[in-house]
């Protein structure tokens, strides 16, 4: 299986590299988009679905994509990589845990990725490290060409791609930027700015965290609107925000840095020493702690620790990637202590934060 | 009981009766908990909007108004406007020309905008009022093939036939060359369409 190879490297959203990599974690896009000839999901019969499935990997196969590209039948995946492919961004917690034939296909570069019988028929995403949001529709909207060529979208001229939820009708566009931002979270600004920022129509949430815990310092900033508007517009939108915060946060790191050094010293330092000494630490606590040395990497207050490992590690010491990673399913103790060997290993040439 | 959203003990049960689906349960631990209570609003945006686009039909609406859209049925996939309110989900395609006039405020207070001014696919084929008339020809066909009316069901295969090879019933190329005059216009239609009864 495919999704073992996955699991050892990071994927492209991951990367670490792109225009503002130290804030900007990753550039996102989705499409919603429905076969016309079938009612939206929630009205499928279980024959529909198949047959939508089916249709679509027809089309996929005719598609000149890479030939690595995989299709993967959700339905037959065990719990274990459901979750997986969840914590990897590829499939929606929605499209994991809904009944029914379902599926994904898997750019092997993780580029982009196809969700099939989600909400809609289909949900198309590119994704791209740092900022840059031009590169990723540019691949986007090559990706939707090539696939109706080969399929019928639900389409009026009026209305443009007709969706299950009229909160996605016109373009059906997503518009994502994840951003890291633990300066505007330690200086306690972070709700006043996204307050602001809901104002003007873009919509903020936190990573990784379900419901309301934000994890990570990981925030995700995405267009709310998605008709009446072209795609281009829309993205505009969101772009146009991104420089701001980039800002804010650049401005909120400059001032810990003036004004609060050996704090800010002390948390790093403290952070770095709890991952590389815990003997056993839970996924939350490893986020927390990942995010203060991420920072802290970025700020050049650590050495020997680079950006990657850091994407790295906050993506592999998720439960499902650890489990993956060491090959069994692992109770949530065992989980905790293999975690903290995880960490150690990955971090153990590192070296204190300097001190001056 | 652990807490839903950590791997901590769930100490809080709280029951939420906001939701316009109904209640929810939650189990959090100390910490998500106040998390909770602190917050401002649902964090997930379309679940947001759905609430959003729940609660703004009942206020734009009078009760017999809202009675009455509540009723409308889809003749293409059955669902009535008061299940799609209760499910913030459409049933099919041919729901935006079913409840035109009830979605358009939705669509004005979600998105500010009644119109779409972006992409369009190269293959128009895909609109709902098409895929509706073929289902209505297809049942016509059944019908007449039930009653043994074979040459009235052969003439209902031919009008299928041309239309999904990009011809009007008639058998004429509707397709002109510019992608203008692709798009299905039942207005435009034959005088047996009965297309207008359904809106």
């Amino acid at each position: 299986m495919k999704l073992d190879d996955l699991a050892q490297k990071t994927g492209e959203w991951m990367r670490g590299d792109g225009p503002e990599s130290d804030i900007v974690m990753s550039s996102r896009i989705r499409l919603a988009r429905n076969l016309a000839e079938f009612p939206f999901v929630r009205k499928c019969t279980d024959k529909d679905r198949i047959a939508i499935a089916a249709a679509v990997r027809r089309a996929i196969d005719a598609l000149p994509l890479s030939s690595d590209t995989e299709y993967v039948d959700v339905a037959k995946l065990g719990d274990l990589d459901r979750q997986f492919l969840m914590e990897r961004q590829l499939i929606s917690h929605e499209l994991s845990e809904t009944e029914g034939a379902r599926a994904v296909i898997l750019d092997p570069q993780e580029r982009f990725s196809i969700m099939v019988n989600e909400e809609d028929h289909l949900r198309l995403q590119v994704m791209q490290s740092g900022l840059d949001l031009s590169s990723a529709w540019k691949r986007m909207n090559e990706l939707d060409d090539l696939l109706e060529s080969k399929l019928t979208y639900a389409f009026t001229k009026k209305l443009g791609y007709l969706t299950a939820c009229p909160t996605n009708v016109g373009t059906g566009l997503r518009v994502s930027v994840m951003l890291h931002l633990p300066a505007l979270v330690a200086t306690k600004q972070i709700d006043k700015v996204f307050r602001a920022f809901n104002k003007i129509n873009v919509a903020v949430r936190g990573l990784f965290g379900e419901g309301s815990q934000f994890m990570g310092d990981l925030y995700q900033v995405s267009n709310q609107m998605t008709l009446g508007k072209s795609e281009e517009t829309l993205m505009q939108r969101v772009s146009e925000v991104i420089p701001r915060l980039i800002d804010y946060e650049r401005k909120a790191r400059e001032f810990l840095i003036n004004e609060k050094r050996d704090d800010l010293n002390d948390g790093i330092s403290r952070a770095l020493g709890i991952l590389k000494t815990a003997k056993k630490i839970s996924s939350e606590e490893t986020m927390h702690y990942l995010s203060k040395v991420r920072m802290g990497v970025n700020l050049g207050l650590i050495d020997n620790v680079r950006i990657p490992t850091v994407n790295k590690l906050f993506i592999h010491t998720q439960p499902a990637h650890l489990q993956k990673l060491c090959g069994q399913k692992l109770s949530v103790s065992a989980r905790n202590t293999e975690r903290a060997n995880y960490l150690q290993q990955h971090l153990s040439d590192s070296v204190d934060p300097k001190a001056n | 009981m652990k807490c839903q959203h950590c791997e901590k003990t769930a100490t809080f049960h709280i029951t939420e009766l906001t939701d316009p689906n109904g209640p929810t349960i939650l189990h959090l631990c100390e910490e998500h908990a106040r998390t909770f209570f602190n917050q401002d609003g649902p964090p997930d945006p379309a679940s947001a909007l759905t609430n959003m686009l729940a609660k703004q039909l009942k206020l734009e609406k009078a009760a017999d108004d809202l009675a009455a859209a509540d009723k409308k049925q889809c003749p293409m996939c059955g669902i009535t406007f008061a299940e799609f309110r209760k499910g913030g989900r459409l049933g099919c395609p041919y729901d935006y020309v079913a409840f035109e006039e009830d979605l358009e405020p939705l669509l004005v207070n979600i998105h500010g905008a009644t119109s779409h001014s972006g992409k369009v696919p190269k293959n128009l084929n895909g609109s709902p009022e098409r895929q509706f008339r073929l289902k209505q020809l297809k049942d016509e066909m059944r019908e007449a093939i039930n009653k043994e009316q074979y040459e009235v069901a052969g003439k209902l295969r031919d009008k299928i036939a041309a239309i999904e090879t990009g011809q009007n019933e008639n058998g004429q190329n509707e397709n002109g060359q510019s992608d203008e005059s692709n798009e299905e216009k039942p207005n435009d239609g034959p005088p047996d369409d009965d297309f207008q009864s359904f809106s």
